[in-house]
Parts: C-alpha cells; sequence; structure tokens
C-alpha cells in the first residue's frame, strides 16, 4: 500500500509541474491585464500540435523543438492580443472573456477542420527509469525538469530585466506605470504574448507525454483556473505551488476512493479557498 | 363531338409519352433516409468514416439503378444529415427536423451508443424504422422499442471472446484487472466482461472506472495487482491509447492486455512498442473472410458486395483504408436495402416485418436480429473478430486476426517482458 501511494503520488507531482506552467500562463495575465484568457485551451492544444509536427515532419526533438514553439506562441499572443483584446481591455470583464471565447471557438473550428479529433501521439521515449518500487517515465521526469526551468526563466525575466519590472509595474498599478513613461499597450502585448507562450509551452511538454486532440486543452484551462486560485491570481510562483497541490491531490485521492471522487475534492478546495483565503495561498491579502 | 374527345384524348396520351420517359412515369421513387453525424466534437473521426460508408452504399445502389418492387416502382436513395456536434441534446432536436421538416422516410443512427440512444427514442416516437450503426451497447435494444434495429455486436458480447483467448494462452490464468471508461457503452461491455470472467472461474480484483477525457492512467496503474493474468478493458480510441502507452511506460507485466475500440485502428501502431501483444475486439476487419461459400455453409443466403470490392471501392473514393465504422455504415444500407426488397414495400410496418425475418451473411459478417420483446433489434447474428499487434520481419508493428480460431492469420501470443 505505500509502495502504490508513493508511487501515485510522485506521478501526481511530476504531472504538477506541468500543470504549473499551464496555470502561469494564465495567471500572468489576469496578473497584469484582469483578463479571464478562455483561449487558454486551445492554445495549450496548439503548442502539442507545434511539438508533434515539428517532431514528425522535421524529425526535430520535442525538447529542441519547444523553442519554436514557444517563439510561435509568443507570436500568436501578440496576434490575439492586439486582434481580440487590446480593444475591450478597458471594457467591462464580460467583454473580454466573450472576447477570449470566440477567439476559442475559432481556433477549436479550425484545428477541428485542419487536424480533426483523430488523437495524435508523439512516437518519443526516453524509457523509464526504475528506482526501487517506483517506475518513472522519462518523460515525464524531463517535462517536470522543463518546468522548473521554465518557471525560473520567467522568475528571473520579471525580477530582473527592464520589460519584466515594467510588466510588474503595470500589474502593480497600470495609471501610475504609464505615468512613469512605460509604454502601458506594449507591456500588456508583451504579458499577453508571455502567457501565451507558457501555454503553448505547457502543451507541448504534455504532448510528450500524452496523446491528445484539438480538444485537449480544455481540461488543462479548467485545471488552470483551480490552479491560479489555490495559488493567488497573478503570482507565478503561486501557479507552480497550486499545481504541485493538484496533482499531488490526482495521484493519491484514486489511491483511497474512487476516481470521480477527483474533481469534487479539487472543485471543493477551489471554493474553500475562495471562502477562506480568496487572495490564494502565495496571494497578496 | 364524341371523335373530337377521343382525339384529344389520344393527343395527350402521346404528349405524355413523350414528356416522360417510359417507365418513370408514377413509377420512380426517392427515399429519403436521415441522420446526423459528429462532424464536430470529440467523436468527428469514427462519425465521419461511418457516412462515409453509407455514402458510398448510396452512390452504389442508386448507380445500380435501385431497388426495384414487384408492383415496378423503382426506389433511388437520398440522405439528409446535420452535424450534431457530438451532443445529445442537439440529437434529439435534429430527428426530429429530419422526420417533421425533411420527411425522411427511414433513419439510421448517429455514431457511439450515448447518442443512438437519444436518436432511437424519437425515432420510436414518430414510428421510423432506425438501422442504428456504431451504437453497441445492448440497453438501448431492451427499451421497448419495435423500430430500432443494431448492426454491431452488442456490448455485452464485446470483450468476452477475450476471456476464451486468455484461457486458450494460458488455461493456468486465475486473475483479470478491469479498468474501462465510464460511459454507457464501455460500461456495458465490462459488466457483461466480469460476469463472463466470473462465470469461468476468474478472480476480478481490480473493477474501476475512469472518467471519459482522462488523460492519465498513471494511479489506476499503480492499483494493478503485480500478479494478474491479464488487463482488460478501456474505452474509446483517445482513452485507449493513452492506456496503452501507460501500461508500456510503467512496465506493467501481463500474460495479456485486450482493449476496446482503439487497437483494431491503424492508428494505433503510432504507439510503437506499446503497442506489441495488445489484442482488440473489432466489428470487422479487412482481413475477416466472410464470403460466399461461408454463407452456404450457415445455410443462409448471401447478400451484397465481397469484402474486397468494399475496401478497394473505399480506398477509391475516400483514399484511406476503411475501418469497422465505415463497414458499419455501409452494412446499415445495405440492411435497409434488402429489407425494402424483402418486403415489396416501404411501408414501415412491412419493412419492420422484413427486419425481423432477416437472416444474412455479407461481408461483414452474419446480419439477424432479436424478436422478442427483451432484445426486440438486438443484433444477434454477427459476432467480432479479435485482432492482436505483433511484430514483422522488420520489427515493424503488424496485424493478425487472432480470433475465432477458423479465421485466425496468426495464432494469439503472451505479452513479452516489458
Amino acid at each position: 500500500m505505500l509502495a502504490q501511494l508513493i508511487s501515485s503520488l510522485t506521478d501526481g507531482l511530476l504531472l504538477g509541474f506541468v500543470y504549473g506552467v499551464a496555470a502561469m500562463g494564465l495567471t500572468l495575465i489576469w496578473g497584469v491585464m484582469t483578463v479571464i484568457n478562455l483561449a487558454h485551451g486551445p492554445v495549450i492544444a496548439l503548442g502539442m500540435f507545434g511539438t508533434y509536427l515539428l517532431f514528425t515532419h522535421l524529425g526535430l526533438n520535442p525538447y529542441v523543438a519547444l523553442i519554436p514553439v514557444a517563439v510561435i506562441g509568443l507570436v500568436l499572443g501578440l496576434v490575439i492580443y492586439g486582434v481580440a483584446v487590446q480593444r475591450v481591455i478597458n471594457a467591462p470583464h464580460l467583454s473580454s472573456l466573450l472576447a477570449t471565447f470566440a477567439v476559442n471557438m475559432t481556433i477549436i473550428g479550425i484545428g477541428t477542420a485542419v487536424f480533426s479529433t483523430s488523437p495524435q501521439n508523439i512516437d518519443f521515449s526516453l524509457g523509464s527509469l526504475d528506482l526501487a518500487f517506483l517506475t518513472i517515465p522519462a518523460t515525464r521526469l524531463v517535462a517536470a525538469g522543463g518546468a522548473v526551468l521554465f518557471t525560473a526563466g520567467l522568475y528571473l525575466f520579471l525580477y530582473f530585466t527592464r520589460p519584466g519590472k515594467a510588466i510588474r509595474a503595470v500589474a502593480n498599478n497600470r495609471n501610475a506605470a504609464e505615468l512613469m513613461g512605460i509604454p502601458s499597450y506594449q507591456v500588456l502585448a508583451l504579458s499577453f504574448g508571455l502567457g501565451t507562450m507558457l501555454a503553448a509551452v505547457a502543451g507541448g511538454l504534455i504532448a510528450t507525454f500524452f496523446p491528445f486532440t484539438i480538444l485537449s486543452g480544455g481540461p488543462y484551462e479548467l485545471k488552470s483556473f483551480v490552479i491560479c486560485v489555490l495559488g493567488g491570481l497573478g503570482n507565478p510562483l503561486g501557479a507552480l505551488l497550486g499545481g504541485l497541490i493538484l496533482g499531488g491531490l490526482e495521484g493519491l485521492i484514486p489511491s483511497f476512493m474512487p476516481v470521480s471522487w477527483v474533481p469534487v475534492v479539487e472543485f471543493g478546495l477551489f471554493v474553500l479557498v475562495l471562502l477562506i483565503r480568496p487572495s490564494g495561498l502565495l496571494g497578496a491579502k | 363531338m364524341k371523335r373530337l374527345g377521343v382525339g384529344l384524348l389520344l393527343a395527350l396520351w402521346v404528349i405524355a409519352l413523350t414528356t416522360f420517359p417510359t417507365g418513370t412515369f408514377a413509377a420512380d421513387k426517392t427515399v429519403l433516409i436521415g441522420f446526423t453525424a459528429s462532424q464536430t466534437g470529440k467523436l468527428n473521426v469514427e462519425a465521419i468514416r461511418q457516412i462515409n460508408g453509407l455514402h458510398l452504399w448510396v452512390e452504389q445502389v442508386n448507380k445500380a439503378g435501385g431497388v426495384k418492387l414487384p408492383d415496378g416502382t423503382v426506389i433511388k436513395f437520398a440522405d439528409k444529415f446535420y452535424d450534431d456536434e457530438s451532443k445529445k441534446e442537439r440529437v434529439q432536436e435534429l430527428y426530429t427536423k429530419l422526420i417533421n421538416t425533411d420527411k425522411a422516410d427511414f433513419l439510421i443512427s448517429p455514431y457511439s451508443s450515448g447518442l443512438t440512444d437519444a436518436a432511437a427514442v424519437i425515432a420510436q416516437q414518430y414510428n421510423r424504422i432506425m438501422i442504428t450503426a456504431g451504437a453497441a451497447s445492448d440497453s438501448t435494444y431492451k427499451k421497448g422499442y419495435t423500430l430500432v434495429y443494431q448492426t454491431y455486436t452488442p456490448a455485452s458480447r464485446y470483450l468476452t471472446g477475450a476471456v476464451d483467448v486468455l484461457l486458450k494462452m494460458a488455461p493456468q490464468a486465475k486473475k483479470v484487472a478491469i479498468i474501462h471508461e465510464k460511459d454507457k457503452f464501455s460500461t456495458d461491455v465490462v459488466n457483461a466482461l466480469k460476469k463472463y470472467a466470473e462465470d469461468k472461474k476468474l478472480a476480478v480484483p481490480l473493477f474501476e472506472g475512469y472518467e471519459p477525457g482522462t488523460t492519465d492512467f498513471a494511479p489506476f496503474i499503480n492499483k494493478i495487482p503485480a500478479d494478474v493474468d491479464a488487463i482488460m478493458g478501456g474505452g474509446h480510441f483517445a482513452d485507449t491509447t493513452t492506456l496503452a502507452r501507460q501500461l508500456y511506460e510503467k512496465k506493467v507485466n501481463t500474460k495479456m492486455i485486450a482493449l476496446l475500440v482503439a487497437p483494431p485502428e491503424p492508428k494505433f501502431a503510432e504507439l510503437g512498442e506499446a503497442c506489441i501483444c495488445v489484442i482488440g475486439s473489432s466489428q470487422w476487419e479487412p482481413l475477416a473472410k466472410y464470403t460466399l461459400e461461408s454463407a452456404k455453409k450457415d445455410n443462409i443466403p448471401w447478400v451484397g458486395i465481397a469484402g474486397d470490392d468494399f475496401v478497394k471501392a473505399y480506398k477509391a473514393k475516400f483514399n484511406e483504408e476503411p475501418s469497422y465504422h465505415s463497414a458499419g455504415g455501409y452494412i446499415a444500407g445495405v440492411i435497409l436495402q434488402e429489407a425494402i426488397q424483402k418486403a415489396g414495400s416501404t411501408d414501415t410496418a412491412k419493412v419492420k416485418a422484413a427486419l425481423d425475418a432477416m437472416d444474412m451473411m455479407t461481408f461483414y459478417g452474419r446480419i439477424k436480429f432479436g424478436t422478442t420483446p427483451k432484445d426486440q433489434g438486438l443484433q444477434v447474428g454477427h459476432e467480432m473478430v479479435y485482432i492482436q499487434w505483433a511484430k514483422d520481419k522488420a520489427g515493424k508493428p503488424v496485424k493478425e486476426v487472432v480470433w475465432p480460431a477458423a479465421g485466425a492469420t496468426a495464432p494469439a501470443a503472451l505479452c513479452p517482458k516489458r
């Protein structure tokens, strides 16, 4: 029983790192511009397809493919921001919600027409690592490592570079930042681009161990909302922590009770955090 | 005056003869077949293959001159369909529209048991015959519907043959773990599988369901006892493919893995090493040989084209290998055609009587329906074919038919150590 628990917890935590990266994109966008990005799920799916296409057609190693996927994700984010978000950024939240929902439906529609909903699979294996009674697929280990690297990169960017500091300034107080000469339009566009880039990268990492379709981003988008609330909206480190908690729960709960209880516990926790600590575990009080 | 009248009548007759081609004057009838197809949403791959099969049948039957009834009427077929978006609520709305607005004479089901169950109630309510394709769940045919006829082998017989294969390969086998998707079809399959396994004195130490859309199977795989002889279950393509891959990555060792839906699909080979030894049941395989001879052997009539001709025509039209979904769609049309032919009419009651009496062999296998109140319309003639993925000489995955033994292309093999 103990072996089963440790195995399940390890599997869950490794997955949690990737959940964290996916949620980080969502939380960044919310933190900077208070936009709930409903196009987050389809972008995760596009990240999966990007990695898949680069692997199958150009023979690129899936982890190397993450670099062009990240760049494409950034550009896609800038485009989505310019086309759908920028004009409604000062409108009530419902407007940006509907605008990003429209982008969501557009991507899914085009994706279904181009790729169908047939599951795709990256036939790439690094084998498995045997540690005593644990058998850990190496792709999950590498994905967790990649997630940590991206988190560290984002942290360094936000705290030690000029554009990063500008993002934090705009997130803190947009009017004050503008008065200090920070071009908020560019900063908001960059934040949206970075958020989208993180979603695409998370998708690319997930694609190395799970088959996927154009609809696969949906569940991760939903998890990202829970994670953002758990960790604290607007806080990238909180997103990683939230991801680990959610992954751990998903690993452990099925050991004790039927798996259908997982969403009950997850969303129960979601409501509980909203009630007791609405700002999340690492959010400002 | 009388002469003038006769003259006028003659003139009208001549005009009628020259205006309408001989024989089609009130003797041609177009029967409209209505259905929904999941062109979008999670079922779009299987659903599109199913309608491709059906469209091929419509094209072929019309090209061959349609169905000629004893009274000289020539029946041609046309179809009308809408996208149900893989959603139940759309299905009921659209079937009602097909019947009331489009005036569909006969119905074909959407793909999947869940959607078909939603459509069947509408067919029955409006007194339309529905031939179901892609709908294996037994429960739809046990609700007292009298006009719903099943093409697929029902879910209750979907994986039971895998137990027979296991006991043939490893007669000392004692334990089977079952992990399954918690949808209508998969639940029907594994409930029957569990009962069958227990009847055969096999213990089922793990019997657990997962939600549709699950991608991480590690929590289930960690729960599989180390000493099980076989792992069975799964659900639909996406989840079953993921389960097979993760069983391999977690190095689960067992004598046999038998899963639903995904293994017969050619795309399953993309799993590489992870697909080797996995057994799957299929409604139909191009390798399966149902022929005129097998019909003669069973003393039942042969209907329709040969399997090879179907494969050739399908490939030529759609540029892909037909799957059992495609064959199911095609055969649903053949069933309707044969029933109208036998009934000599398109009247619902007469066609229903012909369907109840139907017992025929096609390239897809035998077709016969249950006629008791408990299984009205349930498919009782058709049998599943079991395939297993093995390696060819070059080490690439290759599909073999391993059961029933009579039609096998290779013997079933135990799983290698992972």
